[in-house]
């Protein structure tokens, strides 16, 4: 039988509003836990019951739009995935992601990171552009070609791993983790031929090369992404490259 | 339209130490940094120091060389060996990882969601083992030894 009583945690809420407070500070309310409930739960209650002011980011509530990302209790979470008891039974804490800029409250600008991810030009290149005009033609892949890329294609973009990461937190012009291993997706692809595109992009001052695999970042990753692996297999192209010996079969383009 | 006002949430050093869970990967992380900062300081020193010998002469190289094998700066050697020794294996590691050999290829996620973190972990133990081996060793050579 589930566990239907409920029990008082106190939430540990950063507040901050730009219009009237020149710094931030914390607020804590009393939210009624029930077995199952998530943080998202938590923060909807505190503003029916306690302050309906309370700002926040979400929509899917079911871990998809990676609107929701945040500090809970010192880790980058999802928190409409993050079921309160299984945080603490005893008291929550909850931030906005850091080493991004806050807009309010809980609502990061997660905007220099989707700057970032469009830097690296996350779509399919191919060295002849008037192919995407043959509507019926297609590249066909076999299952290991599409294996080799899928799990980097999960991304949400809910910046947990840029939160994470030691080395976003002390360069601010650091690519950062979602970026560098949707470059990797791309370069995993056999239908991508943006390699030499790409290479000024990632191989430069706060690139690629700046990841010093504290893995942080895959630690956190909502959907098994593993933007650590992905950027560490881009750095074996990038040396492979350099050496000569950087070998990729592209699909080509199929009747339909 | 208004200025939009942001609040600069950037962690700066103290992301080194905040911002994730500590795992063992981290205390690395910071370790690798920290040691190659000491062993730049000590190769600065380093080359300070001999070129005394041939700015100055023996006049001032040997009094010098008296001072430097007192115990503070035995500790102080001991210290520079112990940041080799882990700078120069977790530097192979390191390395292993990042030309891929070390963190496994893209695998079909499945929750709960394996990370290649575990794939390193074997690595991480085996130098961490081999580094704190060769530490007591050079602690032996250095102060018991001679
Ligand atoms: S890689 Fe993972 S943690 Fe990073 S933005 Fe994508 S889904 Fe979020
Ligand atoms: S592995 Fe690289 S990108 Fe991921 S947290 Fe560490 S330094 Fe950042
Ligand atoms: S609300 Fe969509 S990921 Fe949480």
């Amino acid at each position: 039988m589930s566990d239907t009583s409920f029990r008082n945690i106190p939430f540990t809420v950063f507040r901050y509003n730009p219009q009237t407070d020149a710094t931030p500070h914390v607020e804590t309310y009393t939210v009624k836990v029930q077995s199952g409930m998530t943080v998202l739960d938590g923060l909807h209650q505190i503003k029916s019951d306690h302050d309906a002011s309370l700002s926040w980011r979400y929509s899917c509530r079911m871990g998809v739009c990676g609107s929701c990302g945040m500090l809970i209790n010192g880790r980058a979470m999802l928190a409409c995935n993050t079921q309160i008891l299984d945080v603490s039974t005893i008291a929550i804490a909850v931030a906005p992601l850091p080493n991004f800029p806050v807009i309010r409250d809980l609502v990061p600008d997660l905007e220099s990171m989707f700057v970032r991810h469009k830097e690296i030009k996350p779509w399919i290149i191919r060295k002849d552009e008037s192919e995407s005009d043959r509507l019926d033609r297609e590249y066909s892949q076999s299952p290991e070609q599409l294996e080799a890329y899928l799990q980097f294609s999960y991304c949400i973009k809910c910046g947990c791993c840029m939160a994470a990461c030691p080395t976003m937190a002390t360069d601010a012009e650091y690519l950062g983790p979602q970026p560098l291993a949707q470059a990797y997706r791309y370069e995993a692809d056999s239908r991508d031929q943006g390699f030499e595109e790409r290479k000024p992009i990632l191989d430069k001052d706060s690139g690629l090369f700046s990841c010093h695999y504290g893995s942080e970042c895959s630690v956190v990753c909502p959907k098994g992404v593993d933007p650590a692996k992905a950027i560490q297999l881009m750095k074996r192209q990038m040396v492979l490259d350099l050496i000569g010996l950087r070998r990729k079969k592209c699909s080509g383009l199929h009747h339909g | 339209m208004a200025e939009k006002k942001e609040l600069d949430r950037r962690l700066g050093i103290k992301g080194w130490a905040l911002g994730g869970r500590w795992g063992f990967e981290r205390y690395l992380y910071t370790l690798h940094r920290i040691t190659g900062l000491g062993l730049v300081t000590y190769f600065l020193l380093h080359i300070l120091v001999t070129s005394t010998r041939a700015f100055g002469g023996r006049a001032i190289w040997d009094p010098l060389m008296g001072t430097l094998g007192s115990g503070f700066f035995k500790a102080g050697e001991f210290l520079v060996f112990a940041g080799f020794a882990i700078h120069g294996l977790n530097g192979i590691r390191l390395i292993l990882i990042e030309l891929g050999i070390a963190t496994g290829k893209a695998i079909e996620p499945e929750y709960p969601y394996p990370t290649s973190v575990g794939n390193q972990r074997p690595l991480a133990i085996t130098v961490s083992i081999l580094a704190a081996v060769l530490i007591v060793l050079g602690a032996y050579n250095i102060f018991i030894a001679h």
